[in-house]
């Protein structure tokens, strides 16, 4: 194969994948100490959910998420302690709240609810962050990139 | 010494915000001892030309009210900047995209196709004649100002150096703003921080608020129409929406005292990037519901969501308009 046949290849190849970039806002006390595990249990996790660790899935306020979508994430992964696990007893249910509301405003806004996703993991689930991981990577990758409108 | 020159002006607006001017009663004439008025076209005989003529920084002080629609509406936000040494936005439309900004949730196409053909007051033949740029008529061309596909608050076209909220801003908070002004020059104090908020407070709607507020459990939502709200209670507490919790205070809890829950108009409190998301965040901590239906149902009865927490802040929100992108409307 010639050089020049093959660089379109390659080329070509790259832009016909779509590469998500999903930011996920995992929880100190579970959702993060999760993924960590899955890391040190050497299980595989997609790379395009970039990780924002925050105190509490409490901590993270709606307009986090429509600022992230604003920047020009595909979709964003929220993840906390189930219920009854919050370290700070009920964080959790303001979140749960907070993103049902979320998913019920964003198709106002053009957004697919789908491209926001809400999980409970336990720092022992790794296993978990790891299906939901890939999971939630093929779900954006079949709703396509997020085109703002620019004006 | 020749007076201050003072200009002020209406884009997309209502004219609420020229009324409010007025509605400063006899303080009118003391702005007009103190300031040479350049330019007010609401109420005065000025042509664009004649501000076009001026030095650049020769006015002193601009209040612009309204959003940015059409073009003429940025020409002259771009030209009054340019004449002006502090220019205001003042108003809730000129502050956030007000009202005017909720237009942001449709496309342009379906706005013309609304107003110059479905609604029952248009007459106009079967394909409906919409607005052009330019026209040929008997061999002259004329031309009417471009209609945007977004509405923009004035910040989002030109530097500003204070905002006024409310909509429209309060009197009492104008004469505040004014006799400020008017002390600052005579004794040349310094201004304020530029992009400061003036006329209003640094809290929430909540802080001025009569109302006893007790330990919030909200399980379901009213319209206004649909209960008569206590007197002397908070209107949440209720499961009447206020947006207190996530506006700037400085109205003196106007609408409440009322018996009406508050709409949002001053915008978004200090510190606060998103009106709508920080009301989400507030509504979430105080439903009582611990499943994700329950939690559903009751935000279901919460009618036009986005229209309800954007209400006065949509064009200058994160979002700032509904996108097209992969959701038809």
């Amino acid at each position: 194969m010639e050089i020049a046949q093959e660089i379109e290849i390659k080329a070509k190849e790259n832009l016909k994948e779509f590469n998500p970039r999903i930011v996920g806002f995992l929880c100190n006390w579970c959702a993060y100490s999760g993924a960590d595990l899955a890391g040190v249990s050497r299980l595989k996790t997609s790379p395009n959910i970039r990780i924002i660790r925050t105190m509490c899935s409490g901590r993270v306020d709606p307009s986090f998420i429509l600022k992230a979508f604003q920047l020009g994430a595909d979709g964003v992964l929220v993840a906390g302690c189930h219920f009854g696990d919050c370290h700070y007893i009920e964080g959790n249910f303001k979140t749960m709240r907070r993103i049902e509301m979320l998913k019920m405003i964003l198709p106002q806004f053009g957004i697919h609810p789908d491209r926001l996703r809400l999980e409970w993991i336990s720092a022992a689930e790794a296993e978990k962050y790891a299906k939901v991981s890939f999971e939630f990577t093929e779900q954006i990758k079949k709703l396509g990139p997020l085109k703002l409108n620019s004006h | 010494m020749s007076k201050p020159k003072l200009a002020l002006y209406w884009a997309a607006s209502c004219g609420g915000c020229e009324i409010t001017i007025l509605d400063i009663e006899e303080k009118i004439l003391d702005v007009a001892n103190f300031f040479d008025i350049v330019f007010w076209p609401c109420a005065m005989d000025f042509k664009y030309e004649d501000v076009e003529k001026m030095e650049d920084g020769e006015i002193l002080i601009t209040l612009f009210n309204g959003a940015i629609r059409t073009s003429e509406n940025e020409y002259l936000a771009k030209l009054l900047r340019q004449k002006s040494k502090i220019l205001v936005a003042f108003g809730s439309c000129a502050h956030e995209g007000c009202i005017p900004g909720l237009a942001n949730l449709y496309p342009k196409e379906e706005i013309f196709e609304y107003i110059y053909k479905e609604s029952p007051s248009v007459i106009n033949d079967d394909k409906g004649i919409y607005p052009q740029k330019k026209t040929l008529i008997n061999g002259y061309e004329i031309e009417i100002p471009e209609f945007y596909e977004t509405v923009k608050p004035l910040d989002a076209v030109v530097d500003v150096d204070y905002y006024i909220p409310g909509c429209p801003p309060q009197s009492f908070q104008v004469v505040n703003v004014i006799e400020t002004l008017v002390d600052i020059l005579t004794n040349n104090k310094p201004l304020p921080e530029k992009g400061s908020i003036l006329g209003a407070g640094d809290k929430t709607c909540c802080d001025e608020c009569p109302r006893t507020r007790k330990e919030k459990r909200i399980k379901t939502f009213y319209r206004i129409h649909e209960i008569i709200p206590k007197e002397d209670e908070c209107l949440l507490d209720q499961g009447i929406l206020c947006l207190g919790p996530a506006t700037r205070s400085g109205c003196g809890a106007l609408c409440v005292k009322a018996n009406i829950p508050c709409r949002g108009c001053y915008g978004a409190p200090p510190n606060v990037e998103d009106q709508g998301a920080k009301m989400i965040s507030a509504l979430s901590s105080v439903i009582d519901a611990s499943t994700p239906e329950e939690a559903r149902r009751i935000f279901s009865k919460i009618v036009d969501q986005v229209g309800t927490f954007y209400r006065f802040s949509l064009a200058a929100s994160l979002m700032k308009r509904r996108h097209f992108t992969e959701l038809k409307s």
